[in-house]
């Protein structure tokens, strides 16, 4: 199962990404588990410097903006792949 | 270090190109055409005499608001393609080594061009302050980058003119880069919470290979969100503008906001401070303050306190500075904006 992290401290860019997120894993069927991270000693560990963040699996995919729909899904799919 | 390459869309890239470049056309087809439909529109179409109120409030609502439309989506996407190539993380790097005073110029010069929304004010100070760039050098960007924003800069362009837009990037940078400044030289680094310099830094922890294409979709991108968030304030913004034009007895108030009243700078850096808004709403009043003779360093120190300042930023930074701390970095901008307001009021 992957697990999906967002970080972000709670603004409507994270909460956005959070439902992209949702929707995307919906679209693909996938068993994801989505945990939202918003305490700051809790994002730093992933070193980002600018919100909101998005892990795949513990992997840094994404800082700063809203990736489209189609990029996350293509994350989502390589760490499908990688995990099997 | 990751490296990917952002997954590209089913675009070709001479498509994109072509698009690009028909758009670049429309643009300035458009962007010449407004004044003499706006004109057409009130004056001949309604009827409307040029030098009545009600017609030259009309004509200026209907050229000026595709008019800072286009502009802003113009200026929008320029400063996004510029940003494709000043992620945080290069600013971080590109800040590392420098000393205060040069540090503080550079910073504040990259806070312009950085993106910055409130909630990445946190991430992006602590991982310039615990890569080593000294807290003052951090300071100047963190002021620089939310007041001198390209919104504010185009819609006070579009409004007032290229002297008005000038003078509020100078005085915005050299208040940022004083106040920085300054806030290093008090030493305060014991006022920043202690987690933060318990955080272990790291390398840069994704790097992104952009191409041309990217870039490209990305600055659209971003001209789709802001002008998405700001359109009506811009619209709410040019009517007020538009109807105290017109309607409201000039110098109404220039005895509260003129030049004679000494008191008028540091009450309106006083009542901004508090007041929270982004840069395009603000500028109704800001019209209104000017057109009706308040002088300009008061209203520009006006709008620098309420764009430069903001609740939602402070609550924010209270997560990573003590409350000393985020009360000298209000009271050094206060103070420095002041000062700025004093100095223009003088000088124009």
């Amino acid at each position: 199962m992957l697990t999906i992290k967002i970080l972000g401290s709670g603004c409507a860019n994270c909460k956005r990404l959070e439902q992209i997120a949702h929707k995307v894993v919906e679209d693909m069927s996938l068993e994801a588990e989505i945990i939202k991270v918003t305490e700051y000693p809790d994002i730093m560990k992933y070193n980002i410097m600018s919100t909101p963040g998005l892990v795949v699996n513990e992997k840094l995919v994404s800082t700063g903006r809203i990736p489209t729909p189609a990029e996350i899904t293509t994350w989502l799919a390589d760490a499908a792949m990688q995990a099997s | 270090m990751t490296t990917l390459t952002s997954p590209s869309l089913p675009h070709s890239e001479k498509r994109l190109y072509i698009t690009l470049t028909v758009a670049v056309f429309a643009w300035l087809a458009a962007y010449n055409i407004i004044q003499p439909i706006a004109n057409w529109i009130s004056f001949t179409a309604l009827g409307l005499a040029p030098d009545s109120r009600l017609g030259s409030s009309l004509a200026f609502f209907l050229y000026d608001v595709p008019k800072i439309l286009l502009l802003l989506s113009g200026m929008v996407f320029g400063i996004s393609i510029i940003r494709t190539f000043f992620s945080p993380e290069r600013t971080r790097a590109l800040l590392g080594g420098k000393r205060e005073g040069v540090g503080n110029i550079f910073a504040a010069m990259l806070g312009i061009v950085t993106p910055f929304c409130s909630c990445s004010a946190v991430p992006l100070f602590i991982g310039f302050v615990e890569s080593g760039i000294p807290l003052g050098v951090t300071f100047s960007f963190l002021i620089a980058a939310p007041t001198i924003n390209e919104v504010a800069v185009v819609m006070l362009f579009g409004l007032f003119g290229w002297k008005v837009a000038g003078l509020y990037i100078t005085s915005g940078l050299v208040i940022a880069i004083v106040a920085g400044f300054i806030i290093g030289r008090l030493k305060m680094e014991r006022y920043v919470e202690d987690f933060v310099w318990q955080i272990k830094g790291g390398a840069q922890a994704l790097g992104e290979k952009l191409t041309w294409s990217d870039r490209i979709e990305r600055a659209w991108d971003s001209v789709k969100e802001i002008v998405g968030k700001v359109w009506l304030y811009v619209v709410v913004g040019i009517a007020v503008g538009a109807g105290i034009h017109g309607y409201v007895p000039a110098d109404a108030l220039a005895g509260i906001m003129g030049k004679s009243a000494w008191w008028s700078v540091p009450a309106a850096v006083l009542i901004g401070i508090p007041l929270y808004s982004n840069a395009a709403g603000v500028i109704p009043i800001v019209s209104a303050l000017i057109e009706k003779g308040a002088s300009l360093g008061t209203v520009l120190a006006f709008m620098m306190a309420v764009v430069g300042l903001s609740l939602p930023e402070t609550i924010i930074l209270r997560r990573v500075l003590k409350p000393q701390l985020i009360a000298v970095f209000i009271g050094v901008i206060a103070v420095a904006i002041i000062i700025t307001g004093y100095l223009f009021n003088w000088i124009m």
